[in-house]
């Protein structure tokens, strides 16, 4: 496509409207009232992508916006109650409080729906100017000379075999005096920007998990707002890294998930298999007697934490939140740090426009956002997940416990600082070394299939578009991915977007919830997401 | 008391959906009348005498009623209206058509696509594709369409008496110019009465018409496909049934090599009768159909065009 | 030629909507909503009149609440000329008190044609367009899959059970609107930027002079039942004996 695009010029793109792309913005407008700022949202709304547990700790809004707490916003439910619970098959063991770290209480943090919050976080942003426009993709990286001068938009009405239809519209070029790329974890376009300016070159690998979430209506008995629970242990073996959640909303809402780490070796794993048969634990399956499935989604999750960080400058813009991956993994959070992030970041931006720069490379960021508060909270857990990733979840915990109290009492760690291994990607093991895994069947009350689950995510893709996902060498994914890996992704992904059919690989591009599984783990790095149709992707409901 | 109940004919015979929204009309409890409008049109009202439970059936014959227009039939309709309390007719693309003028030229809110008479007054109707039932209560004049799906068919055991009512002048200015009826073409699948559906297992494009073909040539039917079917290049676009291709309500929808994925059900959950043919009888596709044959496709659907004939 | 297109806001077509437990109805709270596909179909036939050089101007109206607004901004953005918006916060609005306040716009605005959706895909109704044609005594052709402008009449061609069905309205007219009748357009992100920009021409049911009190009560929301599992038949013979038995064939 070489239609030439309309141009617009902006003082700030932010490509993505989570909690870190909104806080970057409404900081930059809070510093200078008159910059224009601009954001696009691949989701049909703001709010549509986001999906979270999610337990927020309030310190990134508190600093953003000191008196939230006065304004209408979605945030209701305080943590009353936290528990943690060693699972096996048929037990489960409290976790004594006084064990745990002090950073492990969720005390004074709350219980929210992070797609509302991103809503109401939208709107405190338009109140102050920033123009937002969901159901525009960032699809491409403007480049020139070596800086980043903008993002341009997808072309719409594409037809299936790429040739434009009667509705075709052409992309749109978004120029910016500073580019921020706030796409949340494994972003289509920070994966370019990474790779171009080489911003991963002196961090460790990247380490991920994939996150589920579902939520149900459940009965008044079995409601408790403000109860969070987390467990570790079953249905996971102990050398896969993963856990779960449940959080109790208001409005009898209770949001359950499962986190399985990715660096997982058995290729028959299926990390949704896990996150079904977790539910039918008899410590956690009477919470949903009677109760009615809402919604589900999945999304991958940052775990590399603070020795993972890339380089967050480049020329022309940074890289914001998650797609930095600011998760903290033993706290199972990380929008505080994204939010924090965009301060942070639009800080530097708006000293540098208010300097009349432009386009250059924001020298003072990286060691500002490391010297403060999300560096800080990243680094005293830095070793948890290598702990758990060499030692499996039991010893693994226990000596993450170790780690993270003497980095709270004494500032440092008798491990110093751990490194991760191997990339996700290169964790599995060929299906010969492996035993096929046998998930109990759905029951369609309880535990569901990935089918009748994406159904109720709302996820849809304008049809009659080439499929986003992208497979490079589709002889490689059978001799590899299918003759030697017996087709992880089949379990991987939760949405049922790959399927094998007599030798043939089907993608099911219109199932994609725009997790990013697929484009980590597959074996050979052999699968590319790249964002479909604006709007496309899942219709997430208060996830 | 009494119930008006307009016939849907093609200007020849009497359709069926007449007989069925008679039976939803008969759950009002009132008399019924039944209006046959329409140009030469003595057999059809002959047809509507003999169904049962009819008391009297008006004859409406006027060059201005020969194609069914929605202007000169709501006229009639309106004129006749102040002798009903009722006025039913079927939700066809007529009905849809036409009842909607006379409720608001009676200044009254139609009932849409009842799906089921609660009582005289209350009633069902599907709403969001049928994702959600609505139950409405109505006063005064009641307007009602009647989801031909939803209702059996009144059988024949009456003679009602047949009446001349005069047909006010067509004020109109819609001219019928023509139409292009599908009688050698499949009908549309939207509106068929029967849906033969094909899936993946069907195996290429080639077979999916040649296994299908017959059973809805047989059937008067549309013919449909799941996503699958269609991803895998086997049926056009336009051909699918579910979540992100047409909804479907047929009379009868045979599944034929479709696993019925909880996206395809979306699409046709409001059909009447399910049929599904599948190797797999663990396919979901079992648990919402009403007949399921368990076997092989290429086999059993040539068996059942010949058990149809 | 003038053009008027009612077009509604409904929740989106690819959200799954969930009846409220208490049987108050559906819970459209935080979901995503758009305009009504079949009034996206209607304003783009406008669209293309306009771009085909018959027509001179297209507005748009709603009838709805401040959130309203975002659908006119939607159709604006897809390049209506102007839009009116009636707001009202009734929770309610049924398809006569829309076809009366309609009336009532177009007593103002005199189009020559009105095209709007077939039906709304939220309460499924499929009656505004033949309530508003009847109220203004105007000529219709509801469900058009194809329309031709002549002078002073326009052809439209019907889908209707069966087949399609042409038919000559002499303007002005009322047409409603069917999905095979065109695609859509993708509103660009220039249009929706300038879209955002433009004003609404604001009036309400009262200074209109319509009441749009509802006549229906409605009792009740549920869910519809499952479908339940029925019978395994041994062989095509016994599957077309029991269709016959069933009376479907």
């Amino acid at each position: 496509m070489t239609e030439p695009r309309e141009e617009m010029e902006f003082d700030v793109v932010i490509v993505g409207a989570g909690p870190a792309g909104l806080s970057a913005a409404i900081r930059l407008k809070q510093l200078s009232p008159d910059l224009s700022v601009l954001i696009v949202e691949k989701g049909a709304e703001v709010g549509s992508h986001i999906i979270s547990g999610a337990v927020i700790d309030p310190s990134g809004l508190d600093t953003l916006i000191p008196d939230w707490r006065t304004h209408e916003t979605p945030i209701k439910t305080a943590v009353t109650d936290d528990r943690f619970l060693w699972l096996t098959e048929k037990s489960a063991f409290p976790l004594p409080g006084f064990i745990m770290p002090p950073l492990m209480s969720n005390h004074g943090n709350y219980i929210v729906s992070l797609g509302n919050v991103c809503k109401w976080l939208a709107s405190e942003a338009e109140a102050l100017g920033v123009d937002i426009y969901p159901g525009f993709a960032g699809a491409e990286l403007l480049v020139e000379d070596g800086v980043v001068v903008g993002v341009a938009t997808g072309d719409m009405g594409i037809g299936k075999s790429g040739e434009p239809g009667s509705n075709f519209a052409r992309g749109m070029a978004l120029k910016g005096k500073y580019v921020l790329l706030a796409e949340g974890v494994r972003g289509s376009l920070t994966k370019r920007a990474i790779a171009q300016f080489g911003l991963a070159k002196d961090a460790d690998v990247q380490k991920y998990g994939i996150g589920f979430k579902e939520i149900w209506q459940v009965t008044d008995a079995n409601h408790q707002p403000g109860l969070v629970q987390h467990t570790l242990g079953w249905p996971l073996q102990d050398s896969v890294g993963g856990g779960s959640y449940i959080y109790h909303l208001e409005d009898n809402q209770v949001a359950v998930g499962f986190v399985v780490h990715l660096n997982y070796k058995n290729p028959y794993l299926s990390p949704f298999g896990e996150f079904q048969r977790l539910k039918t634990h008899p410590a956690i399956k009477t919470t949903f007697d009677g109760a009615k499935r809402l919604s589900y989604g999945a999304r991958a999750i940052s775990e590399g934490g603070y020795q993972s960080i890339p380089r967050l400058a480049f020329p022309g813009g940074a890289l914001v939140g998650d797609a930095a991956g600011f998760v903290n993994l033993p706290r199972i959070k990380g929008s505080h740090n994204a939010v924090l992030s965009g301060i942070v970041t639009a800080e530097h931006v708006a000293a540098a426009l208010a300097a009349g720069r432009s386009g250059d490379t924001l020298a003072d960021l990286d060691a500002a956002l490391r010297a403060g508060p999300v560096g800080k909270d990243l680094h005293k857990v830095r070793n948890v997940k290598p702990l758990l990733s060499r030692f499996g979840t039991l010893l693994g915990m226990g000596l993450a416990g170790v780690d993270m109290w003497c980095n709270t009492l004494f500032g440092r760690s008798p491990f110093g600082t751990l490194r991760h291994g191997k990339p996700d990607h290169a964790t599995l093991e060929p299906a010969s070394l492996h035993q096929p895994i046998d998930y109990p069947k759905r029951d369609g009350v309880l535990t569901f299939d990935r089918l009748s689950s994406v159904f109720i995510s709302g996820t849809n893709h304008e049809e009659n578009q080439p499929p986003h996902l992208h497979v490079a060498d589709l002889a490689l994914q059978k001799s590899s991915e299918l003759d030697i890996f017996a087709g992880p992704s089949t379990r991987y992904c939760p949405a049922g977007v790959y399927e094998w059919v007599d030798g043939t690989y089907v993608i099911n591009a219109q199932n994609c919830v725009h997790c990013k599984t697929c484009d980590i783990k597959d074996p050979n790095q052999n699968i590319d997401w790249v964002p479909p149709e604006g709007g496309g992707g899942p219709n997430y409901v208060n996830m | 008391m009494t119930t008006l109940l307009l016939a849907e004919h093609d200007g020849k015979t009497l359709n069926e959906a007449t007989a069925k929204a008679l039976t939803a009309a008969k759950l009002l409890g009132a008399p019924i009348h039944v209006l046959v409008a329409g140009q030469d049109i003595a057999a059809i009202v002959n047809a509507a005498a003999k169904l049962d439970g009819v008391a009297k059936v008006l004859r409406a014959d006027a060059e201005s009623l020969a194609h069914q227009l929605a202007e000169p039939i709501s006229a009639l309709l309106v004129s006749l209206a102040g002798s009903y309390d009722a006025i039913v007719a079927p939700a066809t693309s007529t009905g849809k058509n036409t009842l909607p003028r006379v409720a608001a030229l009676l200044d009254v809110m139609q009932v849409s696509e009842v799906s089921k008479v609660i009582a005289p007054d209350t009633f069902e109707r599907p709403i969001y594709a049928g994702n959600a039932i609505e139950t409405v209560q109505a006063s005064g004049k009641l307007v009602l369409t009647i989801r031909i799906s939803a209702f059996t068919a009144t059988g024949e055991g009456g003679s009602a008496s047949i009446e001349t009512v005069a047909v006010p002048t067509d004020a109109s200015t819609s001219q019928w110019l023509g139409n292009e009826l599908s009688a050698s073409v499949r009908p549309e699948l939207a509106g068929a009465r029967v849906v033969v559906s094909g899936g993946r297992a069907l195996g290429s494009a080639e077979q999916f018409e040649a296994v299908l073909a017959p059973l809805a040539d047989r059937l008067n039917a549309a013919i449909g496909a799941s996503r699958a079917a269609v991803d895998a290049g086997y049926a056009p676009n336009d051909l699918q049934v579910g979540q992100t291709g047409k909804v479907v309500a047929p009379e009868l929808y045979i599944a034929i090599g479709i696993s019925g994925a909880i996206q395809h059900l979306a699409g046709m959950k409001g059909a009447r009768i399910v049929v599904a043919i599948n190797k797999d009888a663990d396919a979901p596709i079992f648990q919402v159909a009403d007949f399921g044959l368990v076997g092989d496709l290429f086999t059993l659907v040539p068996d059942l065009v010949k058990a149809l004939e | 030629m003038k053009i008027l297109v009612p077009v509604k806001r409904v929740v989106d077509a690819n959200v799954k909507i969930r009846v409220k437990p208490d049987g108050s109805g559906v819970d459209i709270a935080n979901v995503k909503m758009s305009m009504n596909p079949f009034d996206e179909n209607a304003l783009e036939e406008a669209l293309r009149l306009r771009e085909a050089g018959t027509a001179t101007e297209v507005v748009i109206v709603t009838i709805g609440s401040e959130k309203a607004a975002e659908t006119l901004r939607a159709g604006l953005a897809m390049g209506a000329d102007r839009a009116i918006h009636v707001k009202t916060d009734a929770a309610r609005i049924e398809p006569l008190a829309v076809a009366k306040v309609l009336k009532a716009v177009i007593a103002n605005e005199a189009p020559d044609l009105v095209i709007l959706g077939k039906q709304a895909i939220d309460d499924d109704s499929n009656q505004t367009g033949q309530m508003l044609s009847a109220l203004l005594g105007w000529p219709q052709a509801t469900f058009a899959s194809k329309i031709v402008v002549g002078t002073g009449t326009i052809d439209v061609t019907r889908e209707v059970d069966g087949g399609l069905e042409t038919l000559r309205l002499a303007l002005p007219a009322l047409v409603t609107a069917d999905l095979r009748l065109n695609e859509p357009r993708y509103a660009s992100l220039p249009n929706v930027m300038k879209a955002k920009k433009k004003p609404l021409d604001e009036t309400s049911p009262e200074t209109l002079g319509v009441d749009i009190a509802p006549r229906l009560k409605v009792l009740k929301t549920t869910e519809p039942a499952g479908r339940a599992a029925g019978i395994l038949v041994a062989s095509a013979q016994e599957l077309a004996a029991k269709l016959k038995q069933a009376g479907v064939l």
